[in-house]
């Protein structure tokens, strides 16, 4: 009898396994960078290029830092929850156009709408590199203090959005008051 | 042992060091200096790529490898240690860039799960053969005389 419930175990066990593994998406990465500082940057901004912006300069407040491209299909997934996320004007938004080209991110922009307070050219990809980036779209929540709270991989959901980056937006934003 | 084999890949590549140090710090293009692009990608073999997590960053022809080849080129002919390079990348991308994850707390189960399943199966083993020669080494009174009566009615 005990012999006979034996494959039944190993079964159970294998079938546990599977359905948390196979429930679990291997593309999201934990990042060695959530609670660490923000990595420093200062890239000229996309729609004036004379202009810089550097994370230093949006100390004190609470902002979300989306990367995006024009060439980013998924971006075009999450871009209507961003654009309704900039029109409620909850929370700063900072995009980071990676490995772009200027004239197709400003076309896309005005194509789909720009949610962003400002957007920074990163053409090279290095400051993707320092901010971990390897598939975009990425978002981060970034403190008071500079610090990443929280990343996202992947196109913002509204689930994402409302149960865990809003809760964590208002948070912060009571931190230090 | 990974101590013993970095020392070694470390010392294998001191003379490179020395010719990488005079280069400019500009990237040169790929097969300019053989040495260094070979030890580019001894650095990128280590590296696992995040956007095809099972090729490598030497392997892949992603494009955020292909950029990751040309930062460990850059480091790598500014004087910098493959140590420095594979701390920089696990700074941004964690320990699971790293094809050999160094033993924590969040990784034993990864180091010592083999071996451990390994002895697991070991003590099932030697336990069943045990029980098994232990059930055919006792015969009963009744059943040891059958087995001689068999014996002896043996035709041969």
């Amino acid at each position: 009898m005990r012999r006979a419930l034996l494959p039944l175990a190993i079964f159970l066990i294998l079938a546990g396994f599977l359905a948390i593994g196979l429930n679990r998406d291997p593309r999201e990465v934990p990042s060695p960078l959530v609670d660490k500082p923000a990595p420093m940057f200062s890239l000229p901004q996309l729609a004036d290029t004379a202009a810089k912006l550097s994370p230093a300069d949006l100390r004190g407040r609470v902002w979300l830092f989306n990367v995006w491209a024009s060439w980013c299909v998924a971006c075009r997934i999450e871009h209507p929850l961003l654009v309704d996320l900039a029109r409620q004007g909850t929370v700063p938004l900072i995009g980071l156009n990676y490995k772009d080209q200027r004239a197709d991110a400003l076309a896309w922009l005005k194509q789909h709408g720009d949610p962003y307070k400002l957007s920074v050219a990163d053409t090279e990809g290095l400051v993707g590199i320092d901010y971990g980036v390897y598939g975009v779209p990425e978002t981060f929540v970034i403190d008071k203090y500079g610090v990443i709270r929280h990343k996202h991989i992947g196109p913002v959901t509204p689930e994402a959005l409302r149960d865990e980056i809003l809760p964590l937006v208002a948070k912060l934003e009571k931190e230090g008051a | 042992m990974r101590e013993l084999i970095l020392a070694l890949a470390l010392l294998t590549a001191a003379p490179a060091w020395a010719q990488g140090a005079s280069a400019p710090a500009q990237a040169a293009p790929l097969a300019d200096d053989p040495a260094l692009e070979a030890r580019v990608y001894a650095v990128a073999e280590e590296l696992r790529c995040l956007v095809c997590q099972n090729e490598t960053i030497a392997a892949s022809q992603a494009d955020l490898a292909v950029d990751l080849r040309k930062q460990i080129r850059q480091k790598l002919a500014a004087g910098q240690s493959e140590r420095q390079i594979l701390d920089f990348m696990t700074e941004r991308y964690g320990d699971f860039v790293l094809y050999r994850p160094p033993l924590k707390a969040t990784t034993v189960a990864l180091w010592v799960g083999p071996f451990a399943l390994l002895g697991v199966a070991a003590a099932v083993l030697v336990i069943n053969i045990r029980r098994r020669r232990a059930a055919s080494a006792t015969l009963s009174a009744d059943d040891a005389r059958r087995a001689r009566d068999l014996l002896a009615e043996d035709p041969r």
